[in-house]
């Protein structure tokens, strides 16, 4: 991991050995990008990324490329997120290339949640390759500059590649192995899936460490705070592969009224000051979901800025 | 098998609107199997669309039929003499029998009496489930006898995804996580390296999105 693959600044930080501190942006539901503009001034400094979500939950938002792209120009350096759900792959490698010519140099490599849960349940799903392939074929591109049919690209996108992991999900159990695999395929760099239970994150880091994953990648510990008691019983119940611990919730609920975003906040700095020290976490994700304004608050409190200069 | 369901009886009323007397044409393929559109099932489908017509006062007149199969020109040949007496044929197979009737009888207008919903079986009396997709080139072998292509929702090669939980998929609790299967069963006989593979792009040339698909047997067709 010594040579630059992307010359992102997201990849310089981490091969610099600095704790990394990336953040999310939704595009808009809409052509109207003001409140992206306004939510990435909350971000710009204080993050080293914005990932860019892909039609996110499966509801219909600008396309992450674009979103992406209004990023560079405005300064903010992005992670490209691109999903499997939507695009076969001559949409996704054509995609790509926009992308990188547009200043685009991370992306994150998903499947996608199915569309059932969206907004056009109705529609037609593609999967024509999955992340797995996703990943190998983003990695061909950079490396070997060709498209998935061996044709020779003019100009390969030279892309730093990110994949996701849950480590809660099932069966939990093959959850490192699959994240070998990832790596295998060619993911650079890892962002877990919302972590609250810190018991099972711990024992799921221990063997990532003992298989050699964390010398190959470099893993972002995924951090949600919590905005509402409301907001943690919806993540417990409602969002598949989300494990939110009782204590989580009780601890949330105990901090009583117009106190539980500051708890939430709170639980999340104590999270990021473990991982800051956990063996294999080189750095953290910050999910603030509609919440760009509390990061640099975030940023601040939890002692990651200034952010590094790549 | 290929495994139906019935139309609702409304839809069914609709397309035979202006019609007084209908070929009610079943199939004892498939779909008697999957007791949707066997010799029973065109019986009581008859008798319902008469009585609601008769309620109407508008009387429906239905001859009933039963085909050996509706996927066979053989078969379809056995109504040539009578086809033309009706006023339309709705036809109890599944989405093919319907096509070979149109084809046979350009003349006449057919009618689909069910919805064809995916290749599978029973798993208990009176619950079907999907096992194949049809995607023209078997690789189940590679996944314990499982297919993550008919049966994953996201048809994932190397699943399980993030929203597997308790073996359910993210779409539905009463939805099996197929890949929790696969893993679990390659766990259990020590082969979770087969799992580890980076498998290549699928060729769906073979798959539907290659266009309508033909399958030529040349030692049968000489």
């Amino acid at each position: 991991m010594s040579t630059l693959k992307s010359g992102s600044r997201l990849e310089k930080v981490l091969i610099s050995g600095a704790f990394a501190f990336t953040g999310e942006c939704g595009p808009p539901k809409g052509a109207n990008v003001d409140h992206l503009k306004e939510k990435l001034e909350h971000l710009k400094g204080n993050v080293d990324a914005v990932n860019v979500t892909d039609n996110q939950t499966a509801v219909v938002r600008m396309s992450s490329a674009a979103a992406a792209a209004i990023m560079v120009q405005e300064g903010v350096e992005p992670n490209f997120q691109m999903v499997c759900r939507d695009r076969n792959r001559l949409a996704i490698m054509s995609d790509i290339l926009g992308a990188y010519a547009l200043g685009v140099r991370n992306m994150l490599c998903l499947s996608g949640d199915h569309q059932r849960f969206g907004n056009h349940p109705e529609s037609k799903n593609v999967f024509d390759i999955d992340s797995m392939q996703l990943i190998a074929m983003v990695k061909r591109m950079r490396d070997e500059g060709k498209f998935l049919n061996e044709e020779d690209i003019d100009g390969p996108p030279k892309m730093f590649i990110g994949a996701a992991c849950n480590p809660f999900a099932d069966p939990c159990e093959f959850r490192p192995h699959r994240l070998a695999t990832k790596i295998a395929a060619g993911a650079d760099f890892i962002q877990t899936q919302c972590i609250y239970n810190m018991e099972k994150f711990r024992d799921f880091m221990k063997k990532a460490v003992d298989m050699g994953l964390t010398q190959k990648c470099y893993i972002l510990a995924g951090v949600t705070p919590m905005k509402s008691v409301g907001m943690a019983n919806y993540m417990s119940k409602m969002v598949p592969g989300m494990d939110v611990p009782a204590s989580v919730i009780n601890r949330l609920k105990g901090a009583g009224k117009g106190k539980v975003a500051e708890e939430g906040i709170k639980l999340a700095l104590e999270q990021i000051e473990e991982f800051k020290a956990m063996e294999g976490i080189a750095g953290v994700h910050l999910m603030a979901i509609e919440w760009e304004h509390r990061v640099p608050e975030i940023a601040e409190r939890a002692g990651v800025l200034p952010r590094p200069q790549a | 098998m290929i495994v139906a369901d019935r139309k609702p009886v409304p839809e069914i009323l609709e397309m035979v609107s202006n019609d007084q007397n209908i070929l009610l044409l079943g199939c004892k393929g498939c779909v008697t199997v999957c007791n949707t559109g066997g010799l029973k099932e065109v019986q009581v489908l008859a008798s319902t669309l008469k009585i609601a017509r008769k309620k109407e006062g508008n009387p429906l007149k239905i001859k009933e039929e039963v085909l050996e199969r509706q996927c066979d020109p053989e078969y379809i040949e056995e109504i040539r003499d009578s086809y033309d007496n009706y006023d339309a044929i709705i036809s109890m197979a599944c989405g093919v029998g319907p096509q070979f009737l149109s084809e046979a009888y350009p003349d006449q207008r057919v009618l689909p009496a069910v919805n064809t919903t995916f290749f599978g079986g029973a798993v208990r009396h009176g619950v079907w489930e999907e096992r194949c997709a049809g995607c023209g080139t078997c690789g189940i072998h590679h996944f314990g006898g499982l297919c993550p292509i008919a049966r994953c929702s996201k048809s994932l090669l190397h699943g399980p995804c993030g929203g597997s939980a308790n073996g359910s998929c993210e779409i539905a609790k009463d939805v099996e996580c197929i890949w929790d299967m696969i893993v679990r069963k390659k766990m259990e006989q020590g082969r979770l390296d087969d799992l580890q593979q980076i498998r290549s792009a699928k060729d769906w040339l073979t798959a539907r999105d290659g266009g309508p698909r033909r399958s030529i047997r040349e030692e049968l067709t000489e």
